[in-house]
């Protein structure tokens, strides 16, 4: 039991080629793109979806920081779309990989922080010693604010990395518990199927919403920056 | 009549799969393009087929798109029935 658990975790590969290549890209073939004005069903409903998110997230920007808007709503679309699918059985998760989450952090952070600095450097300094403190203070608290600047990728990564592994595990180990109960009582397999169905529930959820989390983060460190 | 019986006959490579006989299968096969550039379109062939068939439509349905779903979970069934095989309801593995 304990070796399956984790079995759908390990990074797909067949042959020795990496099949990961091909389940990263796949979220891409459901998102057809059109030239028209009026589309199928599946692009209108893609469209409005995304018209409503962009509005509702890159309102809060300035000129320049709205220039990230590709950026941002291409995240958040990879990000919801890897989750939902990976709710599908026997599929494989690339959110669950630590490696992907910190290589989708650590440069749109980074990106977001050293613009920041470029552009407006006393403005970004002077994040670090928040308004107020008093004198005796400020060497801990800028040692601190700076701990909590560096530390923002790592939390965004493993954030993500963290949730959707999480529901996965809570998924397998009570689906599990419900077909070994079957047998032998028959009422406590059926709470346990109750749970499972609220669980799935949750977890489309949780899918959407880290999406949605990561990307305003991401958004949020931009504007500070902006 | 010469000239007639020229015309009427398809040369083997442009036949579609469904035209050829069935002694000449072997031939039809090793004529088709096989390199990067053929494979890719016969991906794109197929993409675009399904696409305008199922989804790019007036009043397309939720099939167009549970189809393509149903085809990656039973692909990546296929892809780890190797570990799947040991947590079958068996006495003996």
């Amino acid at each position: 039991m304990n070796e399956n658990l984790f079995a759908s975790f390990i990074t797909p590969m067949m042959f020795g080629l990496p099949l990961v290549t091909l389940i990263v890209l796949f979220p891409s073939l459901l998102f057809p793109t059109s030239n028209r004005l009026v589309n199928n069903r599946l692009i209108s409903l893609q469209q409005w979806m995304l018209q409503l998110v962009s509005k509702q997230m890159m309102s809060i920007h300035n000129t320049k920081g709205q220039t990230w808007a590709l950026m941002l709503m291409s995240l958040i679309l990879f990000i919801g779309s890897t989750n939902l699918l990976g709710l599908l059985p026997h599929s494989f998760t690339p959110t669950t990989q630590l490696s992907m989450n910190l290589g989708m952090a650590i440069p749109l952070w980074a990106g977001a922080v050293i613009t920041g600095f470029r552009n407006k450097t006393k403005a970004s300094l002077a994040h670090f010693l928040p308004q107020g403190t008093p004198t005796p203070l400020i060497p801990m608290l800028v040692i601190i604010e700076t701990i909590s600047l560096l530390i923002q990728p790592v939390a965004l990564a493993v954030r993500l990395t963290a949730n959707i592994t999480a529901g996965h595990l809570l998924i397998h180990l009570i689906g599990g518990a419900t077909l070994a109960l079957m047998s032998i009582n028959t009422t406590t397999a059926l709470i346990t199927f109750i749970i499972l169905i609220l669980l799935t529930v949750l977890e489309f959820a949780v899918a959407m919403i880290q999406a949605y989390v990561f990307t305003l983060l991401v958004s949020l460190y931009l504007h500070d920056n902006t | 009549s010469q000239d007639s019986k020229m015309a009427s006959v398809v040369p083997l490579k442009e036949k579609k799969l469904l035209e050829v006989k069935l002694g000449e299968l072997p031939s039809w096969i090793l004529m088709r393009d096989f390199t990067p550039s053929g494979i890719a379109g016969a991906f794109q062939r197929g993409y675009y087929r399904y696409y305008n068939k199922y989804v790019n439509v007036k009043k397309g349905s939720i099939a167009g798109l549970s189809m393509v779903l149903a085809a990656y979970v039973f692909l990546n069934y296929c892809r780890s029935y190797k570990e799947l095989k040991h947590e079958r309801l068996r006495k003996y593995h």
